[in-house]
């Protein structure tokens, strides 16, 4: 179920070069997964802004967004008590497989976000997940102390070695001991999910990031083709099975 | 204030009885049972469904779409499922959910594959209205290619006309030289009704990687932005023509509507406002009344083409 309201903004910060925290206050029973996004309408620009859910609880939807284009930059202008227009509830999110006990969270930028729930939900669920994060550079990094503070094992790359591993996340997992994990959950940028879908010697599910026209199914602009015929990532997405993808 | 409490929103067209003249149009509301989830979709006049061809169709390479000053570019390539699947598992779906007539909006590449889908839908029994595409702007060596060309529309016409039961609408692309010209050849061919505007070709780059931002280029484009065209447009083919319109184009009110069917238009479609906010035919559908008693306007039928 999705629904649209009206939601208050309570934070709007800027917590990285060009990413920025919002806290939206508001009605939040049709989030039921992380990996889900809402959509947001901006004054001015035709077309919502998609954006990942990093947390939630009873009335707060937090969400972390790079500032990119004209969109986000109007949404990064937004003052508390503005008021956004959200479809909130779409998209399949992340599952928890309950089979595997050694999980791995492989964030890339501002894909780091909806792994921060995913986090909780695996530690309510008894299993430790280790976390790696990617990032261009030691300034653009966010959100690992957050993982740190939920006591579990992270680790940090750059691209350009001012931080952590010099490298990419599938970097990180050179260091780590074979058999320390047997499933991850990806989200990231479209180069680092297929490096991962590639190399990383496991099952697991990977979140897309497609340009979209509505976000809820409508109209077809983010279709895939899958090994399982075509699917929309907006709305049998944005969560996919390894196999199910077809890397190009 | 004086309030008319008689606000008649019902319309024919050609023999078929809509409640109300607000219509999701194809492409921007699928088979109907997804928007289910945001609202009844009872209240609608009726829906367009998703372009359908012979064969199931992938459509483009990603991206397909592009944003707009008040408006958006698709590309998406008339992705569908075939005729069959659309038959057998797309319309009871859509029954479950839509108990009113509904129009097939049906493309194709051939005379021969336009014919066979007709047919086939024409059977359909909550099928009132055809609407033949012969103005997709993303495919090529079909959907538009028909209906650039007086000779070929007026062929296409004739040849569907000759296997199907149901009045056939044609959706008329607004990328020609003289939309009247095109309008009356279907006309003379057989048409019982025509729709108006398809979207109009266009294209954005993205100046930071200096390439196009749709894969295949160009695009449909669509949105408050077109609406003066295709009110233009209607009024034009509607003052030629003497089969009914439905206006297409840009509409995002019930003012929209309203100013539509001034210019000519029986009934109108609804397209990327539903992308925008999925609510969008909803709300319009609920501002029509208010919108009607301040223009005092009882009867919507009554100002089909009162600005001509």
């Amino acid at each position: 179920m999705y629904k649209k309201n009206i939601y208050t903004v309570l934070r709007n910060e800027q917590i990285a070069p060009k990413t920025w925290v919002m806290v939206l206050g508001g009605d939040t029973q049709y989030l039921t997964a992380p990996g889900q996004f809402v959509n947001i309408a901006v004054d001015g620009k035709y077309l919502r802004r998609p954006i990942s859910l990093c947390d939630y609880d009873d009335h707060s939807i937090t969400l972390l967004y790079d500032v990119v284009g004209e969109g986000t930059a109007i949404m990064s202008r937004a003052k508390v008590n503005d008021t956004f227009d959200v479809l909130t509830g779409l998209g399949n999110g992340f599952w928890i497989e309950k089979e595997y006990r050694h999980p791995l969270l492989l964030g890339g930028g501002i894909g780091v976000a909806p792994l921060l729930r995913l986090a909780r939900d695996l530690k309510d669920a008894g299993q430790n997940p280790v976390v790696a994060l990617g990032f261009n550079t030691s300034a653009d990094v966010v959100l690992a102390d957050d993982f740190e503070a939920l006591g579990l094992e992270t680790y940090v790359s750059t691209a350009d070695g001012t931080r952590g591993v010099h490298g990419f996340v599938t970097d990180i997992l050179k260091g780590l001991e074979a058999g320390s994990y047997d499933y991850y959950y990806a989200c990231g940028p479209t180069p680092m999910l297929r490096a991962v879908a590639q190399t990383v010697p496991c099952d697991g599910q990977l979140s897309l990031d497609e340009r979209m026209g509505c976000g809820f199914g409508a109209c077809m602009c983010c279709s895939i083709e899958t090994t399982r015929g075509s699917k929309r990532v907006c709305k049998e997405g944005p969560v996919f099975r390894k196999e199910e993808l077809i890397w190009k | 204030m004086e309030m008319n409490h008689s606000h008649d929103m019902s319309v024919t067209l050609s023999g078929v009885h809509l409640d109300n003249p607000v219509i999701p149009a194809s492409g921007c509301f699928g088979f109907g049972y997804g928007m289910s989830e945001f609202y009844d979709i009872n209240i609608l006049g009726s829906i367009s469904f998703k372009g359908t061809t012979r064969e199931a169709r992938y459509g483009n390479s990603l991206p397909r779409v592009a944003e707009c000053e008040a408006g958006m570019i698709n590309s998406v390539g008339l992705q569908n499922p075939g005729i069959d699947a659309v038959i057998a598992e797309e319309l009871p779906k859509m029954r479950e959910v839509f108990h009113k007539p509904i129009i097939a909006n049906i493309s194709g590449f051939s005379i021969d594959e336009y014919v066979e889908c007709c047919a086939k839908i024409d059977r359909e029994e909550q099928v009132a209205i055809i609407e033949l595409n012969v103005s997709c702007p993303n495919v090529h060596g079909g959907g538009m290619s028909f209906g650039t060309c007086c000779d070929s529309v007026a062929e296409v016409v004739r040849e569907v006309k000759k296997v199907i039961t149901k009045p056939l609408y044609v959706k008329l692309t607004p990328n020609v030289t003289d939309i009247v010209a095109i309008a009356r050849s279907a006309e003379e061919a057989g048409a019982d009704g025509l729709c108006l505007i398809n979207t109009l070709l266009g294209m954005r780059i993205d100046i930071r990687t200096r390439r196009p931002v749709i894969a295949n280029k160009m695009g449909g484009f669509s949105g408050p932005a077109v609406f003066p065209v295709a009110l233009r447009m209607v009024w034009q083919v509607s003052r030629a023509c003497s089969v009914p319109v439905i206006g297409c184009g840009g509409v995002s009110s019930a003012s929209d509507v309203i100013e539509m069917m001034m210019a000519g238009a029986t009934a109108v479609e609804v397209g990327a406002a539903n992308l925008r906010d999925p609510y969008a035919c909803k709300e319009i559908i609920e501002s029509l009344p208010a919108e009607m008693d301040r223009l005092r306007i009882s009867a919507l039928r009554d100002i089909i083409g009162v600005a001509h």
